[in-house]
Parts: C-alpha cells; sequence; structure tokens
C-alpha cells in the first residue's frame, strides 16, 4: 500500500511539471535543498565520494574545508570519506578533492570526459541536478543503455540504478478529452519505474536531494557564512543612515 | 613663479604649509569652494562615482594578490580566492558588485548632466573628459571581464575581438595585434590583465583629477541651470563668494556622506544576498572554464554593455553594425554641440524636450533588455527599432534647441521619411514573411516617437512653451 501511494505521488511530482511545458524548455522539479542541514550535507558527501567521486572531481574545494563546514574533524573524513591517493598514497586531508582519472581516459570511457562538478551546483543550479539524477531512463539505443530526459544523449551512466531501480519512458498520450484532446496529442512522455530498486521512490529522492544539497553547498561554501555576515552590515547601516540623517541636518540648518 | 597667498597657519600644520600647498589645496577645492545651495537627488552620483573608483582599485589590489593571468591557471585562481583565501570571497563580490555598481552610478551621473544641461555653459571640455571616462570604463570593464576564464568571458572577449575583424583592409592584422595571437588564449589573457591593471590605476584617476579641475575650474550646474557665479556676491563665509553657493565641506560632505551610506546599503545587501543578481551582475555560463572548442549557445555581454550589443546586432552586416555601435558612443561626445539650446535645466524647457528625453532613457533600457535576449524575430524588430529612435533622439535634440523657429511638421515628416527609406533599401526582404510583418507593426515605434517629440509641440502649444529662468537657484 505504501508503495503503491508513493508511487502514485512520484508519478504526480513527474506529471506535474509536464502539464503546461513548452516543447523546447526542459522543465525541472523544484530541489527543496537546505544548506543549514548540516546531517543532509554530509550524506551528500558520503554519497558522493562513494558514487560519484570516481569520475568527477571536487578539484576546486579541499577535503578539510568540507569538514569544517560540515561540522566533522578531520580524523572522521580522513576514515570515512577519503579514497583518492596521491603518488599512491592516500590522499591527506588538506588536499584538493582530485580522482585519478585522466581527461584522456574519460573521454575515450564515455565520450566526453566527465566534468569537474565544484562549480555545478552555480552553472546548473539545484533544480536541474535534483532532476538529472531523477531522470534516467532505459534506452537501448545508447551505448550504456540508459539516456536522460533533462540531459539528452548524456555520455553518464546511471550509477544508481542500483539504489533508484531502472525507469523506461512512456510515449503514450495522456486519456484525452474533448477539447483538450488537440493539446494532448503533445503530451509529453512520462518516466514510470519499471524495475524497483533497494531504495523506495521517496528514500531514493531523499538521496538525490542530499547529493544535490552537497553540490549546492561545494559550489559556493561561502555561502553559509555570507548571508549571516550581510545581516549585520546591513543592520550597522541602517542605523549609520539615521545617524547621518541628522548630521546632515544639523549641519544644513543654517543654509536658507 | 607667482608668489603664493599668505597664510595663518603656525605649528606643524604652518610649516607644511610653507613648504606644500595642503590647506591652500583643502580650501580651493573643499573648504572654500562654493557649490550651488540646490543640489538634489542626481548629485550624489558624482562622488559615489569616485567611491566606487576606489572600492574597486583597492578590491582589485587584493584580488591581484592572488590571482594568475594564465590560461590553464586563471579559472582555479578566482575560485581558490573565492574558498582559500581568507574573506577571499568577500573581496572578489567586492570587485563584481562593484563593477555593475560603477555603470549603475555613471549612467545616472550621465543622464543628470543631460536632464540639467551640465554641459552647457564652458562646461564642453567637463563633458568631454566625462565621455574619456566612460569609455576608459568600458575598456576596463571588458578587459576585466575577460580574466576569470568563464565560458563567458571568453566568448564574449571573442565576439568584441572579433569586431576588429570587419575593420575592411586591416581587420586581420588588427585582431591579431589586439590578441597577440591567431586565437584568444594565454597572450590575450595576460596582456589584458596587465592592461586591466594599468587603465584603472593610472589612467583612470587622471582622468577623473582633470575632470574635478575643469569642474572646479568652471564651477558646478545645478538642478536650475543657474549659473550662481554671475549672481550676487557675498555670502555668511566670505563677501566675494556667490550668495547662492556653500562651501563644498561641511555641507555637501556630510550629504555625500549621507549618500554614500544609502549607496552602501543597497551595495552590502546585493553583495551578501545576491551576488549574482540574479545573473546579470555574474553570469552563470561564467562558472565553467572558457572552452574553445565549445561555443555557448546564447552568448551575452554583462548588461551595461547590452544597449550597444544591441545596436551591433540591429545592423545586419558586421563592419557597419560595428561602426553603429562606436557610432553610438561617439555620439554621446557631440551632446554639448548638438544641443544648443542656452536653457540648461529640462526644468525651463519645453515640454517636448522633457518628453525626449524621458523616452530616450526608456529606449536606452529596452535596447539594454535586447541585448540580454536571444533574438528572435519580434526582439530583432523591437532591437532595430529602438536602435534607431536612439540615433533619432540626437536629432531630435538638436531641433529643440530653436523651439521657436523650427518647423517641427517638416522635420516629422524628414526624419520618418529617413526612417522609412532606411527601412526599404537596406532592411525590406520580402521574402520573409514573419520579418516583413513585424517591420510592419513596429513602424508605429518611431511614429510614436516622433509624434511625442516633434508633432506634439507642433500641435499642442503648451507643449512647446519654455518657462523663464529665476535670476536665482530656487529651492
Amino acid at each position: 500500500m505504501k508503495k503503491f501511494i508513493t508511487s502514485i505521488l512520484l508519478a504526480l511530482t513527474i506529471a506535474v511539471p509536464t502539464v503546461s511545458s513548452a516543447s523546447e524548455v526542459i522543465k525541472v522539479e523544484k530541489a527543496n535543498i537546505d544548506l543549514h542541514n548540516k546531517q543532509s550535507l554530509q550524506r551528500g558527501a558520503k554519497y558522493f565520494v562513494n558514487y560519484c567521486m570516481g569520475c568527477h572531481s571536487l578539484s576546486m574545494s579541499r577535503y578539510n574545508r568540507v569538514a569544517t563546514d560540515l561540522g566533522l574533524t578531520p580524523e572522521q573524513v580522513q576514515k570515512n570519506l577519503i579514497f583518492t591517493r596521491t603518488d599512491g598514497e592516500s590522499a591527506k586531508v588538506g588536499e584538493l578533492m582530485k580522482n585519478g582519472m585522466t581527461t584522456k581516459y574519460g573521454a575515450e570511457a564515455f565520450g566526453n570526459a566527465p566534468p569537474d562538478l565544484s562549480l555545478e551546483g552555480r552553472l546548473r543550479g539545484a533544480d536541474w541536478i535534483y532532476t538529472f539524477l531523477k531522470s534516467f531512463y532505459k534506452d537501448p539505443t545508447r551505448p550504456l543503455g540508459v539516456n536522460n530526459t533533462v540531459f539528452a544523449n548524456v555520455g553518464m551512466p546511471h550509477i544508481l540504478w542500483e539504489l533508484q531501480g531502472m525507469q523506461e519512458l512512456q510515449h503514450e498520450a495522456a486519456p484525452a478529452e474533448g477539447a483538450h484532446a488537440a493539446a494532448n496529442a503533445h503530451a509529453e512522455p512520462k518516466l514510470v519505474l519499471s524495475q524497483p530498486g533497494k531504495l523506495s521512490p521517496t528514500e531514493y529522492d531523499r538521496m538525490v536531494l542530499d547529493i544535490t544539497n552537497f553540490l549546492v553547498y561545494v559550489s559556493e561554501p561561502g555561502k553559509l557564512h555570507r548571508q549571516a555576515v550581510g545581516i549585520w552590515v546591513v543592520l550597522f547601516l541602517l542605523v549609520f543612515i539615521v545617524v547621518a540623517y541628522f548630521l546632515k541636518k544639523e549641519y544644513w540648518k543654517d543654509v536658507h | 613663479m607667482a608668489e603664493r597667498p599668505a597664510h595663518e597657519y603656525t605649528g606643524f600644520l604652518g610649516w607644511v604649509e610653507d613648504r606644500f600647498p595642503l590647506m591652500e589645496t583643502w580650501n580651493k577645492h573643499l573648504a572654500q569652494y562654493y557649490a550651488p545651495k540646490n543640489f538634489n537627488f542626481w548629485y550624489y552620483f558624482g562622488s559615489l562615482a569616485m567611491l566606487v573608483l576606489a572600492i574597486q582599485i583597492f578590491s582589485g589590489l587584493f584580488l591581484a594578490f592572488h590571482y594568475k593571468p594564465d590560461a590553464d591557471l586563471a579559472f582555479a585562481s578566482v575560485e581558490y580566492i573565492m574558498r582559500d583565501v581568507p574573506g577571499g570571497w568577500f573581496i572578489r563580490y567586492m570587485h563584481s558588485t562593484g563593477a555593475s555598481a560603477f555603470f549603475i552610478v555613471v549612467y545616472l551621473h550621465m543622464f543628470r548632466g543631460m536632464i540639467y544641461g551640465s554641459y552647457k555653459g564652458k562646461r564642453e571640455l567637463l563633458w568631454l573628459i566625462g565621455m574619456l571616462i566612460y569609455v576608459a570604463l568600458m575598456a576596463t570593464a571588458f578587459m576585466g571581464y575577460l580574466l576569470p576564464w568563464g565560458q563567458m568571458s571568453y566568448w564574449g572577449a571573442q565576439v568584441i575581438i572579433n569586431l576588429f575583424n570587419t575593420v575592411p583592409y586591416i581587420g586581420h592584422d588588427l585582431s591579431v595585434w589586439l590578441r597577440g595571437d591567431y586565437v584568444l588564449g594565454d597572450a590575450a589573457l595576460n596582456r589584458f590583465f596587465a592592461l586591466h591593471f594599468f587603465v584603472p590605476v593610472i589612467v583612470l584617476p587622471a582622468l577623473v583629477f582633470v575632470h574635478i579641475v575643469a569642474l572646479h575650474a568652471v564651477g558646478s550646474n545645478n538642478p536650475d541651470g543657474v549659473e550662481i557665479k554671475q549672481g550676487p556676491k557675498g555670502n555668511r563665509w566670505a563677501p566675494d563668494a556667490p550668495t547662492d553657493g556653500i562651501p563644498f565641506h561641511p555641507y555637501y560632505t556630510v550629504k555625500d556622506i549621507l549618500g554614500v551610506a544609502v549607496f552602501l546599503l543597497i551595495f552590502f545587501a546585493i553583495l551578501f544576498f545576491m551576488p549574482e543578481m540574479g545573473g546579470y551582475f555574474i553570469e552563470q555560463p561564467n562558472f565553467e572554464p572558457a572552452n574553445s572548442l565549445k561555443t555557448p549557445l546564447h552568448i551575452a555581454p554583462v548588461w551595461y554593455f547590452t544597449p550597444f550589443y544591441t545596436v551591433l546586432r540591429a545592423v545586419p552586416d558586421p563592419w557597419y553594425g560595428t561602426l553603429a555601435m562606436f557610432a553610438a558612443i561617439i555620439v554621446l561626445f557631440l551632446l554639448p554641440w548638438l544641443d544648443k539650446n542656452p536653457l540648461k535645466s529640462w526644468r525651463y524647457r519645453n515640454q517636448a524636450h522633457k518628453i525626449n528625453l524621458l523616452l530616450f532613457a526608456v529606449v536606452f533600457l529596452v535596447l539594454g533588455w535586447m541585448g540580454v535576449e536571444a533574438v528572435t524575430t519580434v526582439y530583432k524588430e523591437l532591437g532595430t527599432r529602438m536602435t534607431q529612435i536612439y540615433f533619432l533622439f540626437f536629432v531630435v535634440l538638436w531641433l529643440h534647441s530653436y523651439p521657436a523657429k523650427v518647423n517641427y511638421k517638416k522635420w516629422f515628416g524628414i526624419l520618418l521619411g529617413i526612417v522609412v527609406v532606411y527601412d526599404l533599401i537596406f532592411r525590406l526582404n520580402l521574402g520573409d514573411g514573419a520579418a516583413t510583418t513585424q517591420m510592419v507593426l513596429q513602424f508605429i515605434w518611431p511614429v510614436i516617437y516622433l509624434a511625442a517629440t516633434l508633432l506634439l509641440p507642433a500641435l499642442v502649444p503648451s507643449f512647446n512653451q519654455e518657462k523663464p529662468v529665476p535670476e536665482r537657484v530656487t529651492g
């Protein structure tokens, strides 16, 4: 029963954005991320180093910066999050989060070298990443057997398929009625989970959300602090404006 | 050598004053520089422009401590500043927000000059120096935008440098000379970095200095356009000072402190809470490193260049488009000689002149908007029509110099005729039905513009009525 409801919910969340979409614009789902949810960021970091980092580096980010911002000790990070090596030795906590895959190897294996994701959160945005990770589907015509509705003909395999299961793209038009029939003739294809994975759709969504949250955090670590600083700056200036206003008024009393 | 005026300073200040005109300069340009007492909101932007210049120079210096002008290292060094340099993100956002803030205050400062006729009354050189500052500022901003070496940095610079390719005969050699290479790459990045340091740190402050020397020699204009130096003499501070003048210091210094505070509130609100400003101050594609093999689908320059970018795109031939773009900037230099009306401020000019200035502001904004949008048939036509109005503005401005003498109806016919002839000869393509339809439909824009600025004063006398200028400044 629970599975039935969640699959309906999943179908709805996919269906909703496609309701009135223009054919060329890719509609993305809203990713409800929270940069101040440290547990979510920690889980996101864990998923990233386990599932993503074999191919994708975060070459602008350092392990220890992630540790500080996510409330982890350097030892915890060294033990649990560092799988990359530098000159044969496990990478040190102060190093950049680079993997060992060369551009040449990546290009040979996937057509295009997997991009560095340090700034993906700012380049594409949270909603895009979130929807992208949920939009792989089975496509036997592709070299790796999968395609993606957000990023057509992407070279990336569905690395999380064991967890999500496999989706299929259903082209059948939505049930058309009366006057809406013509409009619905171009109804967007739907993604339907044809082979369940280890995680329920709800669990998978949460996992993808955590990865998205982490990638958005890592694209601008300063964001965690800048808004907090900004509030004080703005408050100071508001007070200063009042002082400056009365100072001006006092001086200008004798201008007639 | 002329004798320096005697002074009464004693002690250390007296010792210095004997050897260096410290207080003499202070008095000449601040404490005893008499500015009109009726400056309004529009008069904040000159001092704010100097503030932003200082912000840019000092934040830029700190960025240069860490930045690497090397095609392989530049992009990562910017992210190094954003992440590993203590407070680096703050320095970088000061600089990126400052760049846009600079153009906002400078555009407002220039528009102030236009509405109050601040280029008149022996202020032509002041205006020309100001225009040189504006051109130097655009060059600086253009070169600075290449430095992060992101996709938009790269392709924006590619588009602009390729404009020089369109120059007949020497175009190819010229663009190679500018880049220092056959392709845009490390050589260009290195020299852009050098120039981006040289121009704003040496050239801009020098021009600003000359701008202020010229201003203080002639004296400031004001919202009434009344010359206070020609008015009565004697005020509370000096018997020979203009009665309507007040010492710049302390009156305008304390007033400018208030202006600075309000400006900084907006500046820091953007910096801390929305540094990308919705993709206008920092464009999203610039978060991807420059890639010479991957052209972005949609190349848009930063917002402050987009009005001129639209002018460029409005002319199909690249060489003539380039000429049109530069003409759009050069024609601004000529304002003091186009607007010959002896009245300075729009307060006392006719209504048609006010409408002309307001429509010019609107047209400039629409041109800017068109520059960030991808080209569609509708937008292309709108951009072209706005470009036509942009240039018509300067003719209408010239006509409004002589409101009593000019034959408005005749000029309405002539100017509209020029637009029609231009459209028929250079733009009409009957093979493209959609474009032709848009051309006909959007013909309404130049008609409305010319009707509002030329027909209205011809048909409704109150729109052509100039008001008497008061003897003294008001308010």
